[in-house]
């Protein structure tokens, strides 16, 4: 896959500022801008900042907001495919799962992905669903998920691969979960079969894929230029 | 987050903490079986107890009408494919009704209702500052975990306003009457730009302030708890032991792990 | 002795050959700069954007960020200690009302910084309260930030950084999102605050009226990120005069090279094009902000519509075109403009409305779409069903007319405040609508950026263009207020109606 993809957002201004006068940084194709932009890719310090905190909160309790038009909208998709398909309501499981996708690849901390994943299902649950204390151990479980793969790679590559395995792991976690707060255990091997390899590849798809092309598209914008996810977009694979 | 809602009685004056301890005290135990008896029990006194608490039927539906749909969904699902048991009532492809999926799908809708309406009730009016307080300074969570998350909670009233702003904005470009799930795509793409603009914007006013440095901190709010959290974790906790007593003493107590 | 402050006084500040470079950057914002504070003194810091100004203040606050962020050379001192080494020190007054605020309650938010300065419980409370006194802020401590106005955020927020007793006060561009009414009374309250504390006070902002009495001294960085001028704020102001307006500075008493538009006579006998009856508007069903008014816009003139804060202009201004629906009364389109629709824009369908109204939002990012600024050009020729190429040339035209063509491929969210005013107008431009609507376009423009909107505005109108303002700018009123609608404050039916429709 070529560096630059399909959004190839350099400009011919290669420096242009915020409405605050900072600078940001565009993508540029120089070769010098890519090298500092790569070194800067590397963290320094596992130490979570100010920033790293304030900005997770903002993605979990947005994505909580999400989570709450989703409980409307993805639920109604998910109990109508239920009740027809043995299974296939799976497929609308993805949205759910991705705070942990976009917390572990813009903040590139540990426990990024759990943070975001448990916020954004605490606001979810407070504001009222029908899962109740259910949300938050789901959260748990689904940020969990997607952490163990961010950390299996040493919170050091963050690319569309991490980003679709991270989606998978939350839905085989929100899998394992469910056999026992929904009681799913009770149900038959063919319906958990089926429901598996659908929860699986709506995180691959919905929460990993889809996540990553939503930081990406971020970085283009200069949103996250006080993050190395924002500062090396001619980095990413 | 629900500033709109009617004061209850007693839940009211709890630590806004003691009350997300005693879901968990509450709710957890009835995650541990599915059975139509125990969820029953619960239900059955959690409606008594909120309705001495002062929530009308009204209000009832009104705040909980999600779960109040989605429980008997959650039901269909488990009539349909809950594993088979006795009689077979009707069956297509991987669907089949018998005596025990009937008798699980009942469970689970009484389970959802059990588990789903004291989360909703006893959230009905929380202050996200009191909550955070309690957080950091009785549940001893992280303060700068739980301040960030608290500043974050601000900024919902400015999404709000962010959200209806890019809509008549679609209108005006044009592209207000076609491809919904575009338009909608576009404007939470914006605001999660947006989103994340205030959030680097507040962090450096928060640090301004002296925020996430190594000095301890004071709080100028005190967090109590007191009588009334531990009458509410004992009602709680017995409420969950009672559900759980009677279903055992009665023979369905079915663990999920069965 | 009150309490276990250490009440620091003013401070000292040096920097010494300082620089600072952002992550992933080649060139450094701030570069050489050797500068001297005196305590007490107070600094106007001017340049144009991008010169790092922000920089220098966040650098001095100590949140300029780790080193993920950047890197910085040279020294940067406060009363010889380097920068940032203690918190509290320096207190910093951002630029963006909303996004300052912190907790829900106007007490709480105050506290903050107290409790994390580690004051105790007791003095903390003490301290607020005094805060709040100083900035004029007389409010129950339980009242909601959210309900504040941005005048009252930015003075709250002026209380937080004056609760930790600081030695400096740092404000970014503090008055920039704000209305006349809101400048004075933040104005007021630093003035009185820093009587009171004699803190060392350094301020960046463009509109130097509103400092330069405050203030005992100007310093302008240049483009380069390096010392421009030094002195007293008459020397400085008169000497570099070119070169700060080159930069976008508003010189105090510079004349405006931008005559009021001529045929404002001719206009006189103008049909009206939109006209409101009876009108009651609001947000949202059953909260009318408005009832009971009447309005007409003239065809072919410019109409500014002003009023104090919260009296519903921006909503008239949205229901006039077409996007909120009228809560009573009735916008009605005459026949020319409506063609073959009914007379209420409401009911027309977003597509039909481009070539007609088009609304240019306040806050330009509400209304992007696309991820390159020529994409979001071509968005309304789309939606037209223009054909290709007849789109691109005029997606081209106004990109050119804009000076928007050398950013063509930039995605939108990345350009200046200037640039991003600039594209929300071109992508209206670009659909030639008979009317247009602005809601504070000039707002917190820099007066290059003013000078070049105003006088893009001034040419469509003499081409035949109706415009309608909204607007707390009187020198944007000066050039195209041909006509003025006030909207006073006041829920009277009577005094309600606008005022002076005509010159």
């Amino acid at each position: 896959m070529p560096a630059q993809g399909g959004q190839h957002i350099s400009s011919p201004v290669p420096l242009s500022t915020n409405r605050k006068g900072t600078t940001v940084h565009n993508a540029s194709t120089t070769p010098e801008a890519t090298e500092t932009g790569a070194a800067a890719a590397i963290p320094s310090s596992n130490r979570w900042r100010v920033v790293d905190i304030v900005v997770a909160s903002v993605i979990g309790v947005a994505t909580g907001l999400v989570f709450l038009f989703w409980n409307n909208v993805g639920y109604a998709w998910f109990s109508a495919a239920d009740a027809v398909t043995p299974g296939l309501g799976g497929v609308a499981v993805g949205i759910w799962l991705i705070g942990g996708v976009l917390g572990g690849l813009i903040i590139r901390k540990p426990g990024a992905a759990l943070y975001v994943e448990l916020l954004a299902a605490i606001v979810s649950a407070l504001v009222g669903n029908q899962w109740g204390i259910e949300t938050i151990y789901s959260g748990l479980a689904q940020g969990l998920g997607a952490e163990l793969v961010f950390a299996a790679f040493g919170y050091k590559r963050f690319g569309v691969l991490q980003a679709v395995l991270a989606g998978a792991a939350a839905g085989a976690a929100a899998w394992t979960l469910e056999l026992f707060l929904s009681g799913n255990l009770q149900k038959s091997a063919e319906f958990l079969g089926l429901y598996f390899v659908t929860v699986v590849l709506s995180g691959a798809i919905l929460a990993g894929l889809l996540g990553w092309l939503v930081v990406r598209a971020l970085a283009a914008t200069g949103a996250l230029h006080r993050f190395a996810a924002g500062r090396d977009v001619t980095e990413r694979v | 987050m629900v500033s709109s809602a009617p004061r209850l009685r007693f839940v009211d004056r709890v630590n806004p903490v003691t009350r997300l301890a005693a879901l968990v005290v509450l709710t957890t135990p009835l995650l541990l079986t599915v059975d139509w008896l125990s969820a029953a029990v619960a239900l059955g006194i959690e409606l008594v107890l909120f309705a001495l608490a002062g929530v009308t039927p009204k209000l009832l539906v009104a705040r909980t009408w999600p779960i109040l749909v989605s429980a008997p969904i959650a039901g269909l699902s488990m009539l349909l494919y809950g594993q088979p048991e006795g009689t077979e009532y009707w069956s297509l492809w991987l669907a089949r009704i018998t005596d025990g999926s009937i008798e699980l799908a009942v469970a689970v809708t009484v389970r959802v209702l059990a588990i789903g309406l004291p989360a909703a009730l006893l959230f009905l009016r929380v202050d996200p500052t009191e909550l955070a307080d309690g957080l950091a300074q009785i549940a001893h969570l992280p303060a700068r975990f739980v301040l960030g998350a608290l500043g974050a909670t601000r900024l919902v009233g400015l999404f709000v306003e962010d959200w209806r702003a890019m809509g008549l904005s679609r209108r005006a470009r044009g592209i207000g009457d076609h491809g919904v799930i575009r338009r909608v795509a576009t404007m939470a793409f914006a605001l999660l730009v947006l989103a994340i603009r205030r959030g680097s914007k507040l962090a450096t006013a928060m640090e301004a302030r002296g925020f996430g440095s190594d000095t301890p901190r004071t709080w100028a709010r005190v967090s109590t708890v007191g009588g009334s959290d531990a009458a509410l974790l004992a009602i709680a906790a017995a409420v969950a032991a009672l559900s759980i007593a009677v279903a055992v003493w009665a023979g369905t107590f079915n663990p999920v792990w069965s | 002795m009150s309490g276990s402050t250490s009440a620091v006084g003013p401070v000292r500040v040096e920097a010494r050959g300082w620089g600072w470079r952002h992550a992933g950057r080649l060139r450094w914002a701030l570069d050489g700069i050797d500068l001297r504070i005196a305590p007490g003194e107070r600094v106007l810091l001017l340049g144009p954007s991008g010169s790092g100004k922000s920089s220098l203040l966040h650098a001095l606050a100590g949140v300029h960020g780790g080193d993920d962020e950047g890197e910085e050379r040279g020294s940067l001192l406060i009363d010889g200690a380097r920068a940032g080494g203690a918190r509290g020190r320096a207190g910093l007054v951002l630029q963006d009302p909303d996004s300052q605020v912190i907790l829900a309650r106007v007490g709480d938010d105050v506290a903050f910084g107290c409790e994390n300065l580690g004051v105790p419980r007791d003095e903390t409370w003490q301290r607020v309260a005094e805060a709040l006194d100083a900035v004029g802020l007389d409010l129950p401590l339980d009242h909601p930030t959210s309900a504040l106005s941005g005048g009252q955020k930015q003075r709250l927020a002026l209380a937080g950084a004056l609760a930790m007793r600081p030695g400096l006060l740092l404000l970014d561009e503090p008055t920039a999102n704000l209305d006349p009414s809101g400048v004075a009374e933040v104005r007021a309250a630093v003035a009185r605050v820093l009587d009171r504390t004699g803190a060392t006070f350094v301020v960046v902002e463009h509109r130097v009226d509103v400092w330069v009495d405050l203030v005992d001294r100007v310093v302008a960085l240049g483009s380069d990120g390096r010392l421009l001028a030094d002195g007293p704020p008459d020397e400085v102001l008169e000497r570099h005069r070119e070169a700060l307006l080159a930069a976008g500075v508003w010189v105090p008493g510079a004349p405006l090279p931008i005559e009021r538009r001529a045929d404002a006579a001719g206009s006189r006998s103008a049909q009206a094009i939109l006209v409101g009856e009876q009108l009651a508007v609001g947000r949202r069903r059953g909260a009318v902000v408005r009832a009971g008014l009447d309005v007409a816009l003239a065809e072919g003139c410019s109409t500014v519509l002003t009023g104090p804060n919260g009296v519903g202009k921006s909503t008239l201004a949205l229901t006039l075109g077409g996007l909120l629906e009228p809560l009573g009364g009735r916008v009605a389109a005459s026949a020319p403009l409506a063609g073959r629709l009914v007379p209420e824009p409401i009911r027309w369908r977003s597509r039909d409305l481009l070539t007609r109204i088009g609304t240019v939002f306040q806050e330009p990012e509400h209304q992007f779409v696309a991820s390159t600024v020529r994409a979001e050009v071509a968005v309304a020729p789309h939606a037209l069903r223009l054909s290709g190429a007849e789109g691109s040339a005029r997606a081209d035209e106004v990109l050119t007319r804009l000076r928007l063509d050398h950013l063509a491929g930039a995605n939108p969210f990345t350009l200046s405040g200037g640039e991003q005013r600039r594209l929300s107008v071109a992508a209206v431009l670009v659909a030639r609508p008979r009317v247009i609507i602005l809601d504070e376009p000039t707002f917190g423009q820099d007066r290059a950026t003013w000078l070049e909107l105003v006088r893009l505005l001034r040419e469509l109108v003499d081409d035949g263009v109706t415009l309608l303002a909204v607007t707390h700018d009187a020198a944007f009123g000066e050039v195209l207020g041909d006509r003025r609608l006030d909207l006073v404050a006041s829920d009277d039916a009577a005094a309600s109606a606008p005022t002076g429709s005509a010159q």
